[in-house]
């Protein structure tokens, strides 16, 4: 993943801001003694009031027969998504050709050199040895499916993406419009984009392709805009006075000023890409997402992680040649001519590969995974599961997880009235924003009690709220001791790498293994799922601390946990925060996958809604999502007061 | 402005110059380019579908010179891919009263292909060692009795009833509710999950208590005993609200894509005649499941030792 940097804030004395955090709360609790009333003697109860609910179950159900009936007929379909549909179809066909055509070693030596020529020697080495294992694994023809999928899902992201980009970062107005949509797409979970598109597209790779690219181009988006956006203004200034047009500007001056953030948004894109692409084949998207999915169908954990590793090892090298390329971009660029030579090596290679006939991965050099990993997850089953001397199983842990937190935590927030819990919501969001954000996330709380589905929402927040708990308990120490060792950092970094981009289909069953079917297992996954990101910032924004304010307080005889509490973290707090908030976001994003371990609630509906093509049930859960994701979003991420005129 | 009208006179020319595409011609990108015939299968995501498929792949391969694709997907959104013809046959169908009428029967998109030659039964089972130690388990008259034992951190209280995956038919909630029974139904999200727990309470010899079916190749693993509820009479599960009376005994069924029917030629007419038994599909399904052989092995394997049953397929 590529660096996520906290936006530098400067910390209000605390005298002003319990002020100002008693003034809105003195606010809040006069609004509150005010509609309170009037809405208790209206619509009394702790749940949310059914004559404040709108049932779209209805219309949802009319547009998904309607969408089935004129499918095969309807201009719209014949003349615009067919189209579409047979370009996707067209394209990935034509790009899988091509790496078939090139042949393994064809294929290796083109990405070498690639990585080679953009990101260095050690990269090039590793992405021809990520070819290799792929190949060595018995998985390249499902590689070189999602690879070809891949291709093409990231090219009309970028391009997507970055004509957004563009216009929101050219127009105010049209930044003002975007932003709530991005902002929204970000916490959509990847499920919930798949009901509809198989709905128009049919199964197979086209939903496939078009459910990435709406997932994908997102970031592209965002980070096009910000580098636009970011440009500097006295060298537009200087630009402008030289006489140019505004396309000349923004050509020669503001696309390449905004160079780090475009390759940022490119990291970003194919990362998000990777990840859909094995969700996508919940839909018929073949690949190595396929073979992750089917060796979940006979409980296969060995044949799964054969898959699953050709997607982390894509992952990581994309991830970091395409981070490499961004650093390296400052340095003086490589010369035309070596990139010919490059490309005449390459084809050389190619060419050499088909004489020899090196196309297919020769069966022989496949080596056998499934057997032996089987072997140690049913020994770690088999042993942790219960019945270990002092500690106990992991079932039983699981068991005190869910009688002792989960159930007091759901039955407690089911417990609150309606009002109150949106009551919390505007007190949390406020304190930590502005009135703004304190209305989003009280009015996304509230549709979600419109949708009608109030009761699994909660259930939902309560196992995000505990696996987010667990989450930063966790990251937070593991991040301080990676923040204080460097040697303990550099073994930890291949791990969170392989955990944040291991697809979540392959930890499924271990996890139910380990903790049973039930709530228990989908937070452990949540947190597996959320731990690296928060490892990650925590580590970054403990490092980042002043290295003169340590040595300061070195010097006054602080010893190292003192140093720890009295200064790293107080001065990492904007990076703690946005670890919390990452933490969030993510966990919700895994509430699906929940929903496959026995987790209820929201996330088995949107499952239920794609396994009975019930649009219905899928959307309106899926929204349920959306609107938790976006009021947790609001309520643990920092707004700055909006500056004052002349300030 | 001139580039402007160029663009949208261009965008006109190619959404109507090209004429209507449709959706439904279109084959996977993935299929195989040298025009060989080409049959496109779904597998469901029990291993009981994915032995009928491997079974059929083998011979469509290797008797009569087809390329098989195959697509994993759940069973409501395969029957829509199926009339779209993006796929051309299921080889197992529990059931699915609703899009029978409106694929087969009104729109005629799809096409019955007969039976498959299994029976399917689902119904709700404990494992036998907890059956033999307290026999009267089995009737659901009992069945609140072990509620105690039965309970689990989710179940709250109550016993629990495992439910699997949201794709799979079932009635269970409305029947714990309609029987007055003291169990709470705990959907377990995934048939992945629903086994992995099953061979954890299995290992531990613990009583539990789940919705499951036969022919399944779990059975030989941890042998179950179906508990009884109220007999099935015909239309007793009309309303899904109101079923109080145990689930039929379905003979699975093919389907086959209306056009690939008619114009599959031999490939249409070998789906058509594959019929076998369930022992038959458990023998290749233990294979895969529990020997954890790939299912072109498994299915090589039963294809050598079973040749007169298969010969009687070929057209």
């Amino acid at each position: 993943m590529a660096t996520i940097t906290a936006p530098a804030q400067k910390a209000a004395p605390p005298g002003i801001l319990t002020n100002r955090a008693a003034r809105k709360l003195l606010t809040l609790a006069v609004a509150a003694a005010i509609l309170v009333p009037l809405a208790v003697s209206q619509w009394g109860g702790t749940t949310w009031p059914s004559a404040l609910t709108v049932d779209v179950s209805g219309p949802l159900g009319t547009a998904s027969d309607w969408i089935i009936d004129n499918r095969d007929s309807h201009p719209l379909f014949l003349y615009f998504f067919g189209h579409v549909s047979n370009a996707v179809v067209i394209s990935v066909h034509a790009v899988y050709l091509a790496l078939l055509a090139v042949g393994w070693a064809g294929v290796t030596a083109v990405g070498a050199l690639v990585a080679w020529r953009v990101a260095g020697v050690r990269l090039a080495l590793g992405t021809a040895v990520a070819f290799l294992v792929c190949g060595l694994l018995g998985m390249w023809v499902p590689t070189m499916q999602t690879l070809a999928l891949m291709v093409v899902a990231v090219v009309a992201s970028v391009v997507v993406g970055a004509l957004l980009g563009l216009a929101a970062g050219l127009s105010d107005r049209m930044d003002r419009v975007l932003r709530p949509v991005l902002d929204t797409m970000q916490v959509l979970p990847a499920f919930a984009y798949l009901l509809p598109v198989v709905l128009v597209f049919g199964i197979g790779v086209p939903a496939a392709v078009l459910a990435t690219v709406v997932y994908a181009a997102p970031p592209m988006a965002r980070l096009t805009a910000l580098g636009l956006r970011g440009a500097d203004k006295e060298v537009l200034e200087a630009v402008e006075s030289l006489g140019t047009t505004a396309r000349q500007r923004l050509l020669t001056a503001r696309v390449p000023l905004a160079r780090k953030d475009l390759l940022l948004g490119l990291n970003q894109t194919i990362m998000m890409a990777l990840s859909m692409a094995v969700i996508a084949s919940v839909i018929g998207a073949g690949g190595l997402g396929d073979r992750v999915y089917q060796a979940l169908a006979s409980v296969d954990v060995g044949a799964a992680l054969a898959a699953g590793i050709p997607i982390v090892l894509l992952a990581v090298v994309l991830d970091r040649v395409t981070g490499a390329a961004g650093e390296r971009l400052g340095d003086a660029q490589a010369s035309p001519a070596t990139w010919a030579y490059a490309l005449v090596a390459a084809v050389a290679v190619a060419l050499a590969g088909r004489f020899a006939g090196l196309l297919e991965w020769p069966e022989a050099w496949e080596a056998e995974i499934a057997g032996p990993v089987n072997r140690a997850v049913d020994w770690m089953t088999a042993h942790l599961y219960s019945g270990v001397p002092v500690i106990g199983g992991t079932a039983d842990w699981a068991g005190h997880f869910t009688t002792w937190v989960l159930d007091p935590l759901r039955d407690g927030l089911q417990w609150l009235p309606w009002w109150s819990v949106l009551l919390v919501v505007a007190a949390l969001a406020w304190l930590i924003g502005t009135w703004r954000t304190a209305l989003t996330a009280v009015l996304a709380m509230a549709a979600i009690g419109v949708l009608g589905v109030w009761n699994p929402s909660l259930d939902t927040l309560s196992q995000v709220l505990a696996a987010v708990a667990v989450t930063l308990v966790i990251g937070f120490a593991v991040g301080v001791a990676a923040a204080r060792s460097d040697r303990f950092e550099r073994w930890l970094r291949p791990v969170l790498d392989v955990f944040q981009t291991m697809p979540q289909f392959v930890y499924l069953i271990p996890v139910v293994a380990l903790f049973g079917v039930g709530r228990a297992p989908a937070v452990a996954a949540a947190v597996v799922y959320a731990l690296p990101a928060v490892v990650r910032i925590t580590t970054q924004g403990l490092r980042q601390v002043d290295p003169a304010a340590l040595e300061s307080a070195r010097s006054l005889g602080a010893t190292s946990g003192q140093q720890l509490r009295q200064v790293q973290l107080p001065l990492a707090r904007p990076a703690l925060l946005l670890a919390v908030n990452q933490g969030v976001v993510l966990v919700l994003a895994v509430v699906i996958i929940g929903g496959l371990v026995g987790g209820g609630a929201l996330g088995y509906q949107v499952v239920f809604g794609l396994a009975q093509g019930d649009l219905a049930a899928g959307l309106v859960a899926g929204a349920a999502i959306v609107c938790l994701g976006l009021m947790l979003d609001r309520v643990t991420q920092p707004t700055e007061r909006r500056t004052t005129k002349g300030a | 402005m001139r580039l402007r009208t160029t663009a949208v006179a261009g965008a006109l020319l190619l959404l109507t110059g090209c004429g209507a595409a449709d959706m439904t011609e279109q084959a996977s990108p993935f299929a195989n380019a040298q025009g060989a015939r080409t049959v496109t299968l779904s597998v469901q995501s029990w291993v009981g579908a994915q032995a009928n498929v491997a079974v059929a792949q083998y011979l469509l391969e290797h008797e009569l010179g087809y390329r098989v694709d195959t697509v994993q997907v759940d069973e409501v959104p395969a029957w829509d891919a199926l009339s779209q013809g993006r796929v051309d046959a299921i080889l197992e169908d529990w059931g699915h009263p609703e899009q029978e009428q409106r694929y087969v029967e009104d729109k005629k998109t799809i096409a019955s292909g007969g039976d498959l030659g299994v029976t399917g039964h689902i119904g709700w089972f404990v494992p036998t060692y907890f059956a033999e130690e307290h026999p009267d388990v089995t009737d659901w008259k009992n069945l609140d009795k072990y509620a105690g034992l039965l309970r689990t951190p989710e179940s709250g209280g109550k016993g629990q009833l495992m439910d699997g995956s949201p794709s799979y038919v079932t009635n269970d909630e409305a029947l714990v509710k309609n029987l007055d029974l003291d169990y709470k139904v705990v959907f377990a999200g995934s048939e992945a999950a629903q086994i992995t727990q099953i061979k954890q309470f299995a290992k531990e010899k613990k009583p539990f208590l789940t919705y499951w079916y036969t022919p399944q190749w779990l059975f030989e693993k941890v042998p179950m005993t179906e508990v009884k509820l109220p007999p099935y009479k015909d239309g007793c599960d009309a309303d899904p609200a109101k079923v109080d009376c145990a689930y039929p005994h379905t003979p699975l069924q093919k389907y086959l894509n209306a056009d690939f029917a008619k114009r599959g030629g031999e490939a249409a007419a070998f789906l058509k005649k594959f019929t076998w038994t369930t022992e038959d599909q458990n023998q290749v399904s233990l294979m895969i499941a529990e020997q954890k052989m790939s299912p072109e092995e498994a299915a090589k394997e039963w294809v050598d030792s079973h040749e007169s049953v298969w010969k009687a397929w070929l057209p």
